[in-house]
């Protein structure tokens, strides 16, 4: 009834080609951005910035670009969290060693990642499908080897463990959790339009023509190579950052641990979760991966159960697995596909057709 | 000389091992198209129920026969891996019939994740220990030929020898039951062995029963050498480089990429791991399957990938 698009004339290529068309799309998405910007950081208290908004938007972040190696290129990877881990150090060392401005840190972070995830790259020109999606994990696991074993990449820190100091942004502290909220989010708003315009643009479109068949995609005169390293460079680059800023933003201080295999089993089942190929399924699978676990650390509190605390983590773990195969045989092509059902129907209520 | 036999029969000991564990991914691969990812998880999930049913049976019998406690330990354990072969196969998937192999592996992600939560819950969480009456001293052979002999396992060596056994049976079982032949029909061509009577859901837990066996073992043999916890879930990790060095679907070329990876990782560990700082099995393991699978992007004996537009 008020989801319509009567009336909405594209008279130019131009207007025909934005990225939300229809009108009430565009204000919804104002509307949401104004929340985020404006309502979020003075409505919520902090431990809902630090425990659920800056998880959510940087886990976001790392499945967008997880999501354009895997959902439109095709190329499963398991080594995400690698990638992260590069930002992260990367970040860190641009920090410690030549003390360069915070945002510049943050994407040399990324830039570091690129050039990681070009050469891990490579291998998919030769290997494909399940094969690449364990070879990945080769990344991985030099990666997690390479920063607990090699000393200079830590900066000699005894423990292992680095820390960052007060973050600081041209001046303006980011200190407090909104002031960390809005600079992740501004990362965020900005990477997630320009991917958006990415996948929309030709790149994109070689990208989607490679994951439907690579053998077709070249006969047509795209070039494997090319399309296969730039999936692979965009992606790692918004992993890394993404890394950087878990890093630097979520967690303050860390070590090699927070970037292990887990972390990038969790960055593919939001990929998964959210809907593979889909922007705003990312969002939709971060969202899904920060909440879950808090509702099931909460629920049994609220019950009034008393549930001895390593039980406890075996039981979310459970329905964590139980939760997740629930959704692949619900919907498995995850919540964006919900979430698009729901706009069609919402277009033609109150009729059936 | 000495040292380097000793290193190499250590690895190849250990890539039996590995080759068990991979073998349990391929043949779940071959017959049902699904990378199982779960393996870790199941082979945990059957050494905690090998360990704690021993344990209970053998307080339960007052402790007058311990091998009659594991004997009854083994079949339940046995009966267990059946029964989520069971629930697998009809919670699971029957229910994802037909989608692509990532969301197949994404729910063995899933099934992983239940399998951990659940078994420790069952059966506890601490760190368990299996007595199967494993040999532990090692011996010393050849040490007429080299200068003080080569340091074996007793071990490690039976471990190789339950692993050598049970691949035999399973080739075996594959090539000349009823059964195996059923299993190769699905694995060759799902929809011409359906159309010929195979009734596949059958033949799926057929083979997550048997990969769960496979399970067991492993678990027993891993467990009773490290002890049973939670760390054997990672044994998954270790053998993937092997089934995708030996090839997704070919058996033999599971036991062939686990000795190779097992005599890599050992050669490597010790003598290139101290110039680089050590603990470097695990990844080598994955670059070793890598450069092989540059030049053979199916494995060593998968089959030949051809792309038809």
């Amino acid at each position: 009834m008020f989801y319509r698009e009567n009336g909405q004339f594209k008279s130019t290529y131009r207007s025909d080609q934005q990225i939300f068309p229809i009108r009430q799309d565009r204000w919804f998405i104002s509307a949401l951005l104004l929340l985020a910007f404006v309502g979020v950081p003075l409505g919520a208290s902090d431990y809902f910035l630090q425990a659920i908004f800056i998880p959510f938007l940087i886990l976001a972040l790392a499945a967008i670009g997880l999501n354009i190696l895997v959902g439109y290129c095709g190329q499963i990877s398991i080594g995400s969290g690698a990638f992260m881990a590069v930002g992260a150090y990367a970040a860190w060392n641009f920090g410690v060693r030549l003390d360069l401005p915070l945002v510049a840190q943050i994407l040399m972070g990324g830039v570091f990642a690129t050039l990681t995830g070009v050469v891990f790259g490579v291998p998919s020109l030769r290997i494909r499908g399940l094969y690449l999606a364990v070879t990945t994990l080769a990344a991985q696991f030099f990666m997690d080897w390479a920063f607990l074993r090699i000393p200079y990449f830590t900066n000699y820190s005894s423990s292992g463990n680095v820390s960052v100091p007060t973050l600081d942004v041209f001046g303006l502290p980011v200190v407090t959790p909104a002031q960390k909220y809005l600079f992740v989010l501004c990362f965020v708003a900005i990477i997630g339009l320009l991917s958006k315009n990415l996948v929309r643009g030709a790149i994109g479109r070689q990208w989607m023509a490679i994951r439907d068949m690579d053998v077709a995609a070249a006969v047509i005169g795209i070039r494997p190579v090319y399309a296969k390293l730039t999936a692979f460079a965009v992606s790692s680059f918004i992993i890394g950052v993404a890394g950087a800023l878990w890093a630097y933003i979520h967690l303050g201080s860390w070590e090699p641990l927070a970037f292990d295999l887990n972390r990038s089993l969790q960055l593919l089942f939001i990929i998964i979760i959210g809907g593979l190929g889909s922007i705003i399924g990312s969002f939709f699978g971060a969202a899904f991966m920060v909440l879950v676990p808090v509702l099931l650390t909460n629920v049994p509190h609220w019950l009034g159960l008393d549930i001895p605390v390593d039980v406890a983590s075996h039981i979310e773990h459970m329905v964590f697995g139980f939760l997740i195969v629930f959704f692949l045989i619900v919907e498995p092509h995850g919540l964006a596909r919900l979430w698009s059902i729901a706009k069609e129907k919402l277009r033609i209520w109150p009729f059936p057709h | 000389m000495g040292f380097l036999l000793e290193t190499v029969i250590g690895g190849l000991m250990s890539g039996m091992l590995y080759a068990l564990v991979a073998l349990g991914f391929v043949l779940i691969f071959k017959a049902s198209g699904v990378f199982n990812f779960a393996q870790g998880a199941m082979v945990l999930i059957a050494a905690l129920a090998m360990a704690r049913l021993s344990g209970w049976i053998d307080a339960w019998l007052g402790g007058a026969s311990p091998v009659l406690a594991n004997l009854l330990a083994f079949v339940l354990a046995a009966l267990f891996m059946w029964l989520i072969a069971v629930l697998v196969e009809r919670l699971v998937l029957r229910h994802l019939v037909n989608q692509e192999a990532t969301t197949l592996l994404m729910a063995t992600i899933g099934i992983s994740y239940f399998l951990d939560g659940i078994g420790q819950i069952l059966f506890g969480s601490s760190v368990y220990s299996i007595d199967v009456g494993m040999p532990k001293d090692p011996v010393i052979i050849l040490d007429t030929v080299f200068d003080g002999g080569v340091l074996v396992s007793l071990e490690d060596l039976t471990a190789a020898v339950i692993a050598a056994v049970l691949v035999a049976v399973l080739a075996f079982f594959f090539q000349y039951t009823t059964v195996g032949r059923a299993l190769r029909a699905v694995a060759d061509d799902h929809q011409a062995a359906q159309s010929v009577g195979i009734p596949l859901n059958r033949i799926w837990v057929v083979v997550w029963t048997v990969a769960g066996l496979v399970a067991l073992v492993t678990g027993i043999v891993w467990g009773s050498k490290f002890g049973v916890q939670f760390t054997l879930s990672t044994a998954a990790l270790r053998a993937l480089p092997v089934v995708i060095l030996g090839g997704l679907t070919s058996v033999p070329g599971a036991i062939v990429g686990g000795l190779i990876i097992g005599v890599g990782e050992k050669l490597s560990e010790v003598y290139l791991g101290p110039f680089v700082g050590g603990g470097i099995e695990i990844w080598f393991a994955y670059v070793l399957s890598l450069v092989f699978l540059l030049f053979r992007p199916q494995g060593l004996f998968g089959e030949k990938i051809i792309d038809r537009v």
